[in-house]
C-alpha cells in the first residue's frame, strides 16, 4: 500500500482537530471505543459538539490547558492510500516543531478560518512549506460555513494568499485551493451542496489523487552507506554487502560507481533485498549491494554515480532552524549529522535571520535563540558530500547535536 | 534474478532503523514478547542484516502468567534463528522482594514487568532495546520518537523530546543512558497483519479463533485460568474468542471471533468497530494509564 505524510500546522482555533477528525469520522477510520471516549470528554467538558483534539492531544500536559505540544501522528486509511498525518502547533514558539512535522512529510495542508482570511500564521506555515520544499501544498479555506458559503469570500482569501506565493522562489510547488466546512463536513470527504460554485475536488479527493513515488523531489542517486554487512559463513565467506537506502534516484547492476571520500571507482555487482537480488533498486529503497572490486568502503561513505558527483567541501552556507533552549553563537561547536555521516562543525558566521513572516531579513546577529531561522556558515573538521537542499531534498539536509546535552539542537537546510 | 525491486514504504524504513541501531549502538536487544508485533520486529531484523544473523539478542521479560502457547512458539523460533534468547522473570523480582505482587479483582502483573525490565537493562549494559509499539496503539504512544532517550532510572521525559527531522536518527546518549528503539512507530494494526499475512510469518495460535473458558466482567472477555482473580460470583463458559493482542493472561481481553486463518483475521480488523487497545485491561484503568507506565520505564 502506498503510504502519504502530510503535515497540518495550525491552532486550536481554527478548526484543524475538526477537520482531522471530520477525515477519520467520514473515513469511518474512527472506532467505537474511541469515538466513544471523545464523546464522554467532550460531554465532559461541557462541549456541544464532540471535540476531536482528545483523540490527538495524547499528554496530560496537552490535554489540560487545551493545547498541543508535541507533533501528534494520526493514522488513517483508505482502499488506496494509507495516510499519516503529522499534526503540529501553529504558533511561534513551535516553530521547531512545524519544522519538524514537515521534514518527514510529502504534503501539507494549510487552513485558513474563511473568517479571518490570511493572517500572520499562515504565513509562517506557507514559509516553513517553502523552506522544507513540501512538493504538495493544499490551502483549506475552512468554516465557509460561517460566511454563508460565499465565493466572493472564498476568491478574496484565494488573491491574498497568491500574493505570498508570487514572494516564494519554489516553481514546481503545486498550491491546490479548497473551500471547506470541517463541522459541516462540505468539501472534506464528501462534496458540497452548499458550494455548487466550486467544481474542485474535495480534500479526500485530491489526497488520493496524489502520486506518492512522484511526489518526492528527485534528484541524482545517493547511496549513504549505513553498515556493512560482513556474515563470515561458509555459504557468504567474501560476502562485503553495503546495506543503505537509496535516495533521488535509481541503482542498477552494472552501474559505474565512485565512492566518497576515498574516490575509488567500481562496478555495481549485486542488488539484494533480504534472500532475493533485484537487477534495480528503486529510491527509497533499504537494499545491499555488493561492488566488483574490494574497495575499503565503511558507514558514513558514500556511493554515487560516477558523473553525478556531490559537493565535497568542508565549507558552507546553511538555513539553520534552531530547537534548543541553549543558544546558537559565533565559534560554538556541534557534532553536524548529515544523512548517516558525523563530523564536527564550528559556527564561523550568523549571516542573518529570517523572518518567518516574508518580512525581510535581520542583520548584525551575534545568537540564534529557539524557533529563530537564520543563514549561518560552518566550518568542518572533515569534508562532507551534498547537495543544496533545494536540489536534493535529502542529501542537502543535517541536524546539529549539542556536543555536551547530546540534544538534536537544530536543523539545517544546505544553500 | 527478478528485475526491479518494489517497495514497501513501511517495510523500508523499519529496515533502516534497524541498520541505525546496529550502527550506532554497542550492546542493542530486541524486547521479544512471542506477540504479533515482536514477530514482525524478527522478520524486519533478518531483512536488515541478511546474510548475516541478526546481530543482537532477543530478550523476554517473562511475567510467569503468560500463555503457554506463547512461551512454546518463543522458543521454536529462537531455535530456528540461531540467535541468544535471554529470559528475565518477573516471579525473581517478586522473590527478591523488589516488586509486590497485585491482589485483588484486577490485579496484573503487568506494572510490575518494568522492574524486571530496568534489571535486565542494567545487568547487561544495554544501550538500546528494540521494542515493537506503535503509535496508532494509543494516544501517548502517538507521541513517542523513533528514538526514544530513557534516563538512568528509564524514565520517559515527555515534554523534553528530541525532535527527529527527517530520516536522521540521533542516537547519542550518556553512560547511563539507554534509547528504546520502535521500528514499527507508523504501523497501524492492519499493516501489521496484512505484513504477517503477505510474508506468510507463524504466529501463536491464540491469534486465532479457539474454544476457550472464559467469563465477562466489564463487558470484556477474560480468560479463565489460574493466573486471573475471578469472583464466585462470575461465570464460567466455553465460547469461541481469539486474542488480539498477546500480553500478560492478566491484562489481556479476547474478542468473539470464527475467524482461523490469518486472512480471514485480517478481515476481521479491517471490519471492526473496536481498536486493539479496546481490549486490553490495562489501559483502562485511567485516561492517562499509558503516559504513566511510560515514564516509569515501562515500555
Amino acid at each position: 500500500m502506498e503510504v502519504l505524510k502530510i503535515a497540518t500546522a495550525g491552532s486550536v482555533d481554527d478548526g484543524k482537530s475538526t477537520l482531522i477528525g471530520r477525515l477519520l469520522y467520514d473515513t469511518k477510520s474512527l472506532t467505537d471505543d474511541k469515538l466513544e471516549a471523545i464523546e464522554r470528554s467532550s460531554k465532559q467538558k461541557g462541549y456541544d459538539y464532540l471535540d476531536f483534539s482528545l483523540a490527538t492531544d495524547g499528554l496530560v500536559a496537552e490535554r489540560e490547558q487545551g493545547i498541543t505540544i508535541d507533533v501528534a501522528h494520526i493514522y488513517f486509511s483508505t482502499k488506496t492510500k494509507s495516510y499519516i498525518i503529522a499534526d503540529t502547533p501553529g504558533h511561534v514558539e513551535y516553530t521547531r516543531n512545524m519544522v519538524t512535522g514537515a521534514s518527514t512529510s510529502q504534503a501539507a495542508i494549510i487552513l485558513i478560518d474563511a473568517r479571518h482570511g490570511v493572517i500572520e500564521q499562515t504565513f509562517r506555515h506557507f514559509f516553513i512549506n517553502n523552506l522544507l520544499r513540501i512538493k504538495d501544498v493544499i490551502v483549506a479555506v475552512n468554516k465557509m460555513d460561517l460566511v454563508d458559503f460565499s465565493e466572493e469570500r472564498y476568491n478574496e482569501i484565494k488573491a491574498d494568499f497568491q500574493k505570498l506565493v508570487d514572494k516564494s522562489d519554489y516553481e514546481d510547488q503545486n498550491i491546490t485551493f479548497i473551500p471547506v466546512s470541517a463541522l459541516k463536513g462540505d468539501n472534506v470527504v464528501e462534496k458540497s451542496n452548499s458550494m455548487y460554485w466550486f467544481k474542485g475536488q474535495t480534500l479526500l479527493e485530491h489526497l488520493e489523487k496524489l502520486d506518492t513515488k512522484d511526489i518526492y523531489n528527485r534528484g541524482r542517486v545517493r547511496f549513504p552507506v549505513q553498515y556493512v554487512i560482513r556474515p563470515k559463513t561458509e555459504e557468504y565467506h567474501d560476502f562485503r554487502g553495503y546495506a543503505g537506502k537509496v535516495y533521488g534516484g535509481e541503482i542498477k547492476v552494472g552501474d559505474e560507481v565512485i565512492v566518497l571520500p576515498s574516490e575509488t571507482k567500481s562496478i555495481v555487482k549485486e542488488i539484494y533485498f533480504y534472500d532475493k537480488k533485484f537487477e534495480t533498486a528503486a529510491r527509497r529503497s533499504s537494499c545491499t549491494i555488493t561492488l566488483e572490486d574490494n574497495v575499503n568502503v565503511s558507514r558514513g561513505d558514500m556511493i554515487v554515480k560516477v558523473d553525478e558527483l556531490p559537493k565535497v567541501q568542508k565549507q558552507f552556507m546553511a538555513t539553520i532552524s534552531w530547537m534548543d533552549a541553549k543558544n546558537l553563537t559565533v565559534g560554538s561547536k556541534y557534532v553536524l549529522q548529515h544523512g548517516v555521516n558525523k563530523v564536527l562543525a564550528k559556527v564561523s558566521t550568523i549571516n542573518h535571520k529570517i523572518e518567518t513572516d516574508f518580512s525581510g531579513i535581520k542583520s548584525d546577529i551575534s545568537s540564534l535563540g529557539m524557533n529563530d531561522i537564520a543563514s549561518v556558515s560552518f566550518q568542518l573538521n572533515k569534508p562532507i558530500f551534498f547537495d543544496s537542499f533545494k536540489e536534493h531534498r535529502t542529501n542537502g539536509a543535517f541536524i546539529l547535536i549539542d556536543p555536551q546535552t547530546n540534544n538534536t539542537a537544530g536543523a539545517g537546510f544546505i544553500e | 534474478m527478478t528485475e526491479k525491486l518494489h517497495i514497501n514504504a513501511l517495510e523500508n524504513e523499519a529496515i533502516y532503523i534497524f541498520r541505525e541501531v546496529a550502527a550506532q549502538f554497542e550492546k542493542p536487544v530486541l524486547l521479544f514478547s512471542g506477540g504479533k508485533d515482536s514477530i514482525t520486529l524478527v522478520r524486519l531484523a533478518q531483512k536488515a542484516f541478511f546474510p548475516a544473523k541478526i546481530p543482537f539478542p532477543l530478550m523476554h521479560i517473562d511475567t510467569g502468567h503468560n500463555f503457554p502457547e506463547t512461551i512454546e512458539f518463543r522458543d521454536r523460533l529462537v531455535e530456528e534463528l540461531g540467535v541468544e534468547l535471554i529470559v528475565r522473570n518477573v516471579q525473581d523480582s517478586i522473590d527478591q522482594g523488589k516488586v509486590k505482587e497485585e491482589s485483588g479483582r484486577y490485579s496484573s502483573r503487568n506494572m510490575l514487568q518494568t522492574t524486571t525490565l530496568l534489571d535486565a537493562i542494567e545487568e547487561f549494559k544495554f544501550d538500546a532495546c528494540i521494542g515493537g509499539a506503535r503509535r496508532d496503539e494509543e494516544k501517548a504512544r502517538a507521541k513517542e520518537r523513533i528514538f526514544s532517550v530513557r534516563d538512568d532510572f528509564g524514565q520517559w521525559d515527555e515534554k523534553n523530546q528530541r525532535p527527529e527531522l527527517f530520516d536522521m536518527l540521533n542516537g547519542q546518549i550518556e553512560l547511563g543512558q539507554n534509547v528504546r528503539v520502535f521500528p514499527i512507530s507508523n504501523w497501524t494494526e492492519l499493516d501489521v497483519w496484512t505484513y504477517i499475512e503477505n510474508e506468510n510469518l507463524e504466529i501463536p495460535s491464540i491469534y486465532f479463533a479457539h474454544k476457550r473458558n472464559i467469563f465477562m466482567r466489564d463487558g470484556l472477555i477474560w480468560s479463565a485460568s489460574e493466573h486471573v482473580y475471578k469472583d464466585e460470583e462470575e461465570q464460567v463458559e466455553e465460547r469461541m474468542v481469539r486474542f488480539r493482542t498477546v500480553g500478560d493472561m492478566s491484562c489481556t481481553a479476547a474478542v468473539d471471533s470464527y475467524a482461523t486463518t490469518i486472512s480471514q483475521v485480517v478481515a476481521e480488523i479491517r471490519d471492526s468497530s473496536i481498536s486493539e487497545r479496546g481490549a486490553r485491561i490495562d489501559d483502562k484503568r485511567s485516561e492517562a494509564a499509558m503516559e504513566k507506565r511510560k515514564q516509569q520505564g515501562y515500555f
